[in-house]
């Protein structure tokens, strides 16, 4: 069998499953669900370092970015400006190319600016960067980020930190049947089997931060959504059987007594 | 001595400090940040080179967790 490999912008990776690292309990905590989850890449935000008190723990101490694939983040940013002033900072700290680029509308939904986000798409690869594009559903302005040259077409299953799962299946179906760069479904998963749908879509991988930081058990839950990417990518690629409207017997009819 | 808003904060600094004096006197590890002088993003290699007057807005930033 072909060898099944997950590439973005010539990054080669092992999980399909990218974690976040926010919203958990403490950093010992972020360390172990990532180990657990299998991921190599995680999202990170560039923020103000605290002046005042350097004795509070930080990230880097916990996740060796050597390691690890950081993937600097703009969340927070509402716009392009803003987005573009994020990922340079990240550029410099560590020499990363390969970012995400979200630039939120709504405060409320965390909905994508679209217009915002193509504007910062086209900088930015300009200017070298390997984008990972958080963004709506909408065919048509996925098709246009890459054209842009996105790295990565990240479409959302529904809002951030909603858990409300996939939303829209035909849209993200028909992204996945259009596009030749790695479609990632971000924001929204809640569960382990949403994250199997998407998989058995034919997604590429999924993102997923919150559905593990805010489970009873991120450890466990981590573990769980390792599993349930693993089986979905395998249906995907196994092909699953023809749906039917009427029963086929599972045992041999001939021979019955 | 001069004064600056670093990290949104006013602090005094003594005249003519560089960028890297000032990551040293604040105990900051220059491998793990990166800084924003006016704006203007500099370059690791010109820390020592880059001198903060008086007014200076000075953004340091790093990686902390997020989704």
């Amino acid at each position: 069998m072909k060898k099944d490999i997950f590439k973005i912008a010539n990054k080669r990776l092992k999980s399909r499953l990218i974690v976040g690292t926010g919203k958990y309990k403490n950093f010992k905590q972020t360390a172990q669900a990532i180990k657990e989850s299998g991921a190599d890449m995680v999202t990170v935000a560039v923020r103000r370092v605290n002046i005042i008190d350097k004795k509070k723990p930080i990230l880097t101490d916990y996740l060796n970015p050597k390691k690890i694939i950081y993937l600097p983040n703009t969340a927070g940013c509402f716009t392009s400006e803003e987005a573009l002033r994020t990922l340079r900072l990240a550029r410099e700290m560590g020499g990363w190319k390969l970012v995400k680029l979200e630039v939120l509308g709504d405060k409320k939904t965390l909905y994508p600016n679209m217009i915002e986000t193509l504007k910062s798409t086209k900088t930015l690869v300009k200017e070298g960067f390997k984008v990972m594009v958080y963004c709506t559903d909408d065919l048509l302005l996925a098709k246009k980020l890459e054209d842009l040259g996105a790295s990565a077409i990240m479409p959302l299953a529904s809002p951030i930190g909603s858990g409300l799962g996939l939303q829209n299946k035909v849209n993200i179906s028909l992204i996945i049947k259009q596009s030749k760069v790695p479609v990632i479904v971000d924001a929204g998963i809640g569960t382990a089997s949403d994250a199997t749908i998407a998989m058995e879509m034919g997604c590429d991988g999924v993102l997923i931060n919150s559905a593990i930081a805010k489970a009873k058990d991120p450890i466990k839950m981590a573990q769980a959504f390792k599993n349930a990417v693993i089986a979905g990518r395998n249906c995907y690629l196994a092909g699953r059987m023809k749906k039917n409207y009427f029963a086929i017997p599972s045992s041999p009819t001939d021979g019955l007594i | 001595m001069a004064k600056i808003q670093l990290n949104g904060k006013k602090v005094s600094i003594k005249p003519k400090a560089t960028i890297y004096e000032l990551l040293k006197k604040f105990k900051l590890n220059n491998k793990k940040i990166a800084i924003e002088h006016n704006g203007i993003i500099i370059p690791k290699s010109n820390y020592k080179k880059k001198y903060l007057k008086n007014n200076d807005k000075l953004e340091v930033v790093h990686f902390i967790g997020g989704g």
